[in-house]
């Protein structure tokens, strides 16, 4: 079992390694068939060594796969973690994973760099694995480095297009602050234990740790998380994320990479439980975000831009979740979102790929014919994201409300901001599909719409089924989920739901929001016929409450004069100033020698007699003859 | 100072400090000429005047102290003297045959 472990993450680096030297050689279609088969290979594996948890075998709950010793000095070693909630996220990346190399050997046909482009797919699989597979905070930091170094690579892979270039560099840097707080946290943690060994730091975290240093911890963990989760402050990268291609999107920017701080927080989850401030602050961020990001989705021109927002909101609900410490309510939710916005995001593809490259809602509409399956399959993830049972996205999300209603106090403020949000997910949802596949056709003339291969419809119909039926691998009355993986957080105080009754009720409220959300844009849309909105206050939404310019204005403008200063000022002047003042001086110092250089024999000759003799007097006086 | 020669019947004893007054009117001469006169060849022979003024001073020393180190060094003074005035007199011909001159002081392209 050990060995199929260390498979599961050698399979797509091997892959990674052969495209990487044969990639522009396999070339298309054998590179993608290529990726999507080691990626594929690895998802069966991983079902196989999860199968060992469903078995009921109670005495096996976490398996630990020593590779090497990485740095002995620390302690720490290259090893992975195979539990329950590893496993889960091992089979998202991968069997998402799977399905998206799939797509994409039909969405990237035709590009110059088909190799290049699931070189760096496998690379960033590998990365996630490592990240989810870590068995301590080390191994999980290399794979959090890892995966921004894939993002930044996959965002930018047009990187003809300058702002594709710019996107790039923009997550990077963005993501840099939050690592810089992950760092420090890391810090923390191993000056309080003396190890960054998950299972070492998790047993004695109660007992080592006071509340200040655990709030301490949580909260700069939460700074990283915030980062690589594009949680508010942080967020702004993730829209302009969409600059890559449509697959990256659907798998990093929705389903996975931007789920690995849920991931972090529920696996640190030991160190959350024992600063409620720290929870707080998470739930608070969480909701903030979730509220944020949907209200912004509303006004958004660009089908992937809607998309993207709301990936953000759906990642504040995981943070609601994991903040209130309904860890497997967030985990659950990062399970069925990776599903139903894999889906949509895929969806989005075969839309732009289907009307010719086209991202702007306002020259789509009336698609409904011209792409069915493509249709059919993203009404399903619509309904999923708007929380309408049976799909999966509202035993999630419902999970998660009813966890932080249950704590009460001040969380029941942010529940109630929580079902605003689910109603604002709804509409907005609605309106991207009432303005693309709805009304009368807007695209340009010439653009003849069609249906997209097989190899894209097949990974969105598979994608239909788990967001339709995956909300039911945790369902109140059977939480099939929530015992899987109660090995992993048997050290954690977890949040607890309210009694049925209350259950149904919260149910009911945060449907009606859903269904009221997608009738409001109903009307708008379908039965008024509104086009899409433009000026005033729709131009504050496009822009996302001009954050982006905020921050131009009060940090990366401050950060260029900064720049120019050190570059114009500090370095041309001071520093070459007095390099080159020094070769000034020796210039000059050498200039006024050359006069003694006369080209007379004679003036040497008297300079070597001068010498002498002064050598000799000094030699009489030293010797007392003097 | 049985190797000194006596002014036979003059009754006058050279003496050893004779040699190294001479040697050192020798050698100023030769500085003198070599700082003064512009001539190749006339610097030549000064240098050659120093050479043997400091030959005189070893040889002269030598006795007097009754060492042979100092014979020694003659003879590689004189050798080295030889083998410089070869490629010294070769370099002042070729200058020569180039300039048209010998005078020290228009040779001065080195000047800085």
């Amino acid at each position: 079992m050990d060995t199929v472990v260390w498979l599961i993450v050698a399979l797509p680096l091997a892959g990674f390694l052969a495209l990487l030297f044969f990639g522009r050689r396999l070339g298309e279609p054998v590179a993608g068939y290529v990726g999507s088969a080691t990626v594929g290979l690895s998802f069966v594996l991983a079902l196989v060594a999860a199968l060992e948890f469903l078995g009921g075998g109670e005495d096996v709950h976490a398996r630990t796969v020593e590779l090497f010793e990485w740095i002995p000095s620390l302690g720490l070693s290259a090893s992975f973690l195979w539990d329950p909630l590893s496993a889960m996220m091992t089979l998202v990346v991968t069997g998402v994973g799977t399905l998206i190399h799939v797509y994409s050997v039909g969405y990237m046909h035709g590009d110059p760099r088909f190799g290049r482009f699931f070189t760096y797919l496998n690379l960033f699989i590998t990365s996630m694995l490592i990240l989810v597979l870590g068995a301590n905070f080390g191994i999980l930091f290399v794979g959090w480095e890892l995966v921004g170094l894939s993002s930044y690579l996959l965002i930018s892979f047009w990187f003809e297009k300058p702002t594709a270039a710019a996107a790039g560099k923009k997550a990077f840097i963005v993501n840099r602050i939050g690592d810089f707080g992950f760092l420090i946290a890391l810090m923390l943690i191993f000056a309080a234990f003396g190890s960054l060994d998950f299972a070492y730091v998790f047993e004695n975290a109660s007992a080592t740790l006071s509340t200040g240093t655990a709030t301490a911890i949580a909260l700069l963990l939460l700074v990283g998380a915030a980062g690589k989760s594009a949680q508010l402050p942080l967020h702004v990268w993730l829209p302009d994320a969409m600059e890559g291609p449509t697959p990256v999107s659907a798998l990093i920017h929705a389903a996975t990479m931007v789920t690995a701080g849920v991931y972090m927080v529920a696996r640190a989850g030991a160190l959350f439980t024992l600063s409620p401030t720290a929870g707080a602050v998470v739930t608070t961020v969480g909701a903030a975000t979730a509220l944020f990001a949907a209200t912004i989705a509303i006004g958004q021109r660009d089908i992937k831009r809607v998309l993207a927002y709301s990936t953000i909101s759906q990642l504040g609900y995981m943070f609601m979740g994991v903040g209130a410490f309904a860890f497997v309510g967030g985990v659950f939710h990062l399970v069925t979102h990776a599903f139903f916005k894999a889906l949509l995001f895929l969806g989005a593809g075969s839309v732009i790929h289907a009307i010719g490259g086209e991202q702007d809602m306002a020259k789509m509409g009336g698609l409904r014919k011209k792409v069915p399956v493509t249709f059919a399959t993203m009404v399903v993830a619509w309904i999923a994201i708007s929380g309408i049972p049976p799909f999966s996205g509202f035993w999630s999300k419902d999970e998660i409300l009813a966890s932080v209603f249950n704590r009460g106090g001040g969380y029941l403020l942010l529940w109630a901001v929580g079902i605003v949000t689910a109603g604002l997910t709804a509409f907005y949802m609605s309106r991207m599909m009432f303005l693309t596949f709805w009304g009368e056709p807007r695209w340009d003339a010439g653009v003849a719409p069609h249906e997209s291969p097989r190899s894209m419809t097949i990974p969105l119909i598979a994608l239909a089924g788990l967001a339709t039926v995956g909300g039911l691998i945790n369902t109140p009355w059977r939480p099939t989920l929530e015992h899987f993986l109660e090995p992993a957080f048997e050290l954690v105080e977890q949040a607890h739901l309210p009694a049925g009754g209350t259950q149904i009720v919260l149910a009911i409220v945060s449907i009606a929001a859903g269904v009221i959300g997608i009738l409001v844009a109903y009307q708008r849309y379908v039965v008024r016929d509104t086009a899409l909105e433009e000026g005033g206050r729709w131009d504050t939404l496009l822009e996302g409450y001009h954050v982006d310019d905020f921050y131009g204005r009060t940090l990366v403008a401050p950060g260029k004069a900064a720049a120019d200063a050190l570059a114009f000022t500090a370095d041309a002047k001071v520093v070459d100033g007095a390099v080159d003042g020094l070769g000034a001086v020796v210039g000059h110092i050498g200039r006024l020698l050359t006069k003694l250089q006369t080209g007379l024999v004679r003036n040497y000759g008297l300079g070597i007699l001068a010498g002498a003799v002064a050598v000799i007097l000094w030699l009489l006086v030293a010797g007392g003859a003097l | 100072m049985p190797l000194l020669a006596q002014a036979a019947g003059s009754g006058i004893t050279v003496e050893p400090h004779w040699y190294m007054a001479l040697a050192a009117v020798l050698f100023a001469i030769g500085a003198a000429g070599l700082l003064l006169r512009r001539n190749a060849l006339v610097m030549f022979m000064s240098i050659e005047l120093m050479l043997n003024a400091v030959n005189l001073t070893f040889v002269a020393v030598d006795a007097g102290i009754g060492s042979l180190e100092g014979q020694i060094s003659v003879l590689f003074v004189m050798v080295v003297a030889a083998a410089e005035v070869t490629v010294g007199l070769a370099i002042i011909v070729a200058v020569f045959r180039k300039r048209a001159t010998a005078s020290m002081d228009e040779l001065s392209g080195l000047k800085g």
